[in-house]
């Protein structure tokens, strides 16, 4: 390694003498690794012998764990040296959906104190579905390089956290909270960053539930001038929105706030031309808020649609003619959220407009299962027949057909990600009553692409002989509800060679089902089944087979295990052997 | 899975069982009328006794024969509490009620018409906990105002303190695990989603029948329409139905759901069960305020 070798030293006699052979290769290889990003392509280079793996572990910038408990943070650092980039993975992703309980771990501790010998350097930090508390934010905040920070689905921390991070971070470029837990401390954190001008391009607060100090934020963003991306929270009224606007209109992603004055506005009351100030942001490409839309207010963003890529409607409450109105002019449109309040209508005006689209998702405004979900077949089959370069879908409804996946699948051939959510459970085609298998089915074999999938409806195991034959580069499966046998799941971990991350909940799969993946667990990232019909004993057989599998049944309290069936396995391979911070209802088999 | 193969059973094969069941059910049932508790006029079998298409939930009348019980749908405010003493079994359940003219009950028609309630979009089935998987601060968009409520009981973010379990908590929830006697798998409930304890009996009738039907159905392989199969399970608050409500408080005596106001009853409890009647019968006869000692 190029630390270990002290540097050639000239002879006395002034002559100039060349690095060893063996150093000239290392330089080399170095110079040329550096050429490398992906992590794919680097872990291959790592394989390759002991002075690539030395020459990769040195040059790699960016480092990425995508489970916090697959290896220790010494073991981690200590390889990677010099990374100053740091991507880290704690909770699975059930656990949104309260499916774990709190307190389960993913604790950003641990690795921020090592990152406090180790790595000084740190510039940049992405954190999802960790736990942070704010003494970890005070200690990252401390690091002299660091400048952006990115928490997403993340909590622990608060206000006072942020405040510490906007006061002592001289350099922070990127504060992006996404979808994150913030407690109120009643800190007014925004007036921390210091005075005078800031660095900062990116700041993004919508998720903080907390109402800021306004003219705190105006000052900021007037002495802000690299500032691209702002997202509000739903604090900011839409005569604030205005006044930002009109002192940052270089930017490119806004987040309105909550789109809504703060007071009734009396009619012939003065208001502020809106339409002007968005048509100031001549960069404007990404827009999201509508926290609290008023929708008289919508037709202020028309001067910008033309230019959008990326639009956000899904906390907006609108109508079929209302999104009309404004879909009409964006026909750059890649990415797309929605509410289903817009139903099927709604969603054909999309398709006959935004014949780019990328990616589209549709959330329902009532989610439970026996809500009125506006939205159907019909609208995945006008987004099909309209957006053939779809790749990425998140469905929300309550009535659908195999016919409309069906012809989504030969429709949109580049879909990667195929995310349906029929709300009811175990409902069948709306048309047929046939089970959804075909049309999952459909799925994976037309859409060569596929690299997640997540099912609902009434499924068989048929459904899942489809899904391990043909979802050949299926990483992330998601199952819920589905399924009659052991079978369904043994299709899936027969097949699936590509399969990382399987998340199933609340299907009949059993002991015997779990034992036909024992050949592929280690190349998975993990297992995540709850409420199936593992059995105490059939895990623990796992875990005795498989040294290097930390396998973790979660019960929902901290008793004693009643009976022998387990209500959450969550496993996952790890270099480092089982944790030592496991809570007490997590039992480490 | 023990419990299991006893439901294998009982599992209905085709529709002339069911008619079968239903004859020795509807004698059984008359042997039963002198233990019913009812609010339904007095003297009478069930008056109407039209089929009912399922569309309310859920809480409806069971009948019972020695070995297997069937479900008839009613709206839950015509009659409470028709004694359910069958044993734990899941079939497909007749839309009639059991009077003293069952015989048309039993009519091919009446099972029909099963079928389609089946497939019918369910109204207001207990929501399970995750589920649609929407994260929490998605949810409450139908009105600002809603979502506003809901910031206030999220600023008490639990997840800073540990071991306390969140009450009350707009975000959190408050999840306590529910087993129910003869089922191996507990499940879970939100009890944040309710606000009265009807509305909890509801949810664990869903809840249970579910899993009942859906342990039958995967067992016996097919694509058996899964709505179909469920058996209702009612009478859990006042000690009339086959099974109880029961609780354990943070002192870890277990107590009989109902008695405390409920916002007294969602801050005390730690885990509910659904425990068979016939072993709490000794204390039914007693105040409802008597707590009931750990039975194990």
């Amino acid at each position: 390694m190029r630390e270990d070798r002290p540097p050639p030293t000239p002879s006395r006699g002034g002559a100039y003498s060349p690095p060893p052979p063996d150093q000239v290769l290392e330089n080399v290889l170095e110079h040329v690794l550096q050429f490398l990003t992906f992590r794919r392509d680097r872990n291959a280079a790592a394989l390759v012998c002991r002075s690539w793996h030395r020459a990769e572990a040195l040059t790699r910038l960016e480092l990425f764990i995508g489970n916090c408990y697959a290896v220790a943070p010494r073991r981690a650092m200590e390889r990677f040296r010099r990374a100053t980039a740091v991507t880290i993975k704690g909770k699975p992703r059930f656990a949104d959906f309260n499916l774990m309980p709190p307190d389960w771990g993913a604790n950003f501790t641990p690795w921020v104190t090592f990152m406090a010998q180790c790595y000084r350097a740190l510039e940049k930090l992405c954190l999802k579905r960790m736990f942070v508390t704010d003494e970890d934010l005070e200690l990252l905040a401390s690091f002299p390089s660091f400048r952006e920070l990115v928490l997403i689905c993340c909590d622990g921390f608060g206000t006072s956290g942020l405040a510490v991070v906007a006061s002592k971070c001289r350099k922070l470029r990127v504060l992006d909270l996404i979808e994150d837990e913030v407690t109120d401390d009643e800190i007014d954190w925004i007036s921390c960053f210091p005075e005078g001008e800031t660095c900062l391009e990116s700041l993004i607060f919508d998720c903080v539930e907390c109402p800021i100090y306004f003219e705190a934020l105006e000052r900021l963003v007037a002495r802000s001038p690299s500032l691209k991306k702002l997202k509000l929270n739903r604090y900011v009224s839409i005569v604030q929105l205005y006044r930002l606007m009109i002192r940052a209109p270089q930017l490119t992603h806004l987040g309105t706030g909550s789109f809504s004055p703060s007071e009734i506005v009396a009619q012939g009351d003065q208001e502020p031309d809106y339409s002007s100030a968005f048509d100031a942001c001549r960069s404007l490409v990404c827009l999201s808020g509508f926290r609290e839309i008023v929708p008289d207010y919508l037709p202020a963003i028309y001067p910008v649609c033309a230019n959008l890529t990326s639009l956000n409607f899904s906390y907006a409450n609108i109508s079929a003619e209302q999104l009309r109105s404004v879909i009409r002019y964006c026909h750059k449109l890649q990415i797309f959220w929605v509410l289903d309040t817009v139903c099927d209508a709604g969603l054909q005006a999309v398709a006959a407009t935004c014949k780019d689209l990328r990616e589209l998702r549709v959330f329902p405004i009532d989610a439970r299962e026996d809500s009125e979900a506006p939205v159907s077949d019909v609208g995945l089959l006008a987004i099909s027949e309209g957006c053939r370069k779809l790749q990425s879908i998140l469905y929300f409804c309550q009535r659908m057909t195999n016919a409309a996946v069906i012809a989504m699948s030969e429709n949109c051939p580049e879909l990667v990600v195929f995310r349906l959510c029929i709300m009811g459970r175990h409902l069948p085609d709306h048309v047929t009553r046939e089970p959804m298998d075909e049309g999952f089915g459909a799925i994976v074999k037309n859409c060569k692409k596929l690299t997640r999938l997540a099912t609902s409806g009434l499924l068989t195991d048929r459904a899942f002989s489809y899904i391990g034959q043909y979802g050949k580069l299926v990483r992330t499966l998601s199952v819920a509800f589905a399924g009659d046998s052991d079978t369904g799941l043994k299709y899936v971990l027969e097949g699936c060679p590509r399969l990382q991350k399987l998340e199933i909940r609340d299907s009949p799969f059993g002991d015997s089902a779990l034992r036909t993946g024992l050949h592929r667990y280690y190349n998975m990232r993990f297992l995540w089944m709850s409420s199936c019909r593992l059995t105490r004993r059939g895990c623990k057989e796992i875990a005795q087979q498989m040294p290097h599998l930390v396998v973790e049944m979660i019960n929902g309290e901290e008793e004693e295990v009643k009976d022998d069936y387990v209500d959450t396995l969550y496993m996952y391979r790890s270099l480092d052997g089982p944790r030592a911070d496991a809570p007490s209802f997590v039992t480490i088999l | 899975m023990e419990g299991c193969s006893k439901l294998l059973d009982l599992i209905p094969k085709d529709r002339e069982w069911l008619l079968r069941r239903d004859k020795q059910r509807s004698h059984g049932c008359s042997e039963e009328k002198g233990l019913e508790l009812r609010l339904g006029p007095p003297g009478g079998g069930d008056e109407d006794t039209g089929s009912r298409e399922r569309e309310d939930s859920i809480l409806s009348l069971g009948y019972f024969s020695n070995n297997s019980t069937c479900g008839a749908k009613r709206g839950f405010k015509d009659t409470v509490g028709l004694p359910v003493m069958a044993k734990e079994s899941s079939q497909p359940c007749s839309n009639k009620v059991v009077d003293s003219s069952e015989k048309k009950a039993f009519s091919p028609a009446s099972a029909d018409t099963a079928v389609p309630n089946s497939s019918q979009k369910r109204t207001a089935p207990a929501p399970v906990v995750g589920w649609p998987p929407i994260r929490s601060f998605r949810k409450n968009l139908a009105s600002s105002s809603s979502s506003k409520q809901a910031l206030e009981s999220q600023n008490a973010v639990p997840s800073k303190v540990s071991g306390e379990k969140p009450v009350e908590s707009g975000r959190k929830g408050l999840f306590v695990k529910i087993n129910m006697d003869g089922v191996p798998i507990g499940r879970k409930v939100d009890l944040a989603a309710y606000d009265s304890y009807e509305k909890l009996s509801i949810a664990v009738d869903e809840l249970f029948r579910g899993l009942l039907a859906a342990q039958r159905d995967s067992s016996a392989g097919g694509i058996q329409n899964k709505q179909e199969g469920e058996k209702v399970i009612t009478g859990l608050l006042d000690g009339s139905g086959e099974y109880t409500l029961v609780y354990e408080d943070n002192e870890g005596d277990r107590v009989l759901v109902g008695d405390v106001p409920w916002h007294m009853f969602v801050s005390t409890v730690k885990r509910l069960r659904v425990l068979k009647s016939s072993e709490l019968s000794s204390l039914r006869l007693g105040s409802k305020q008597e707590k009931i000692p750990p039975l194990r």
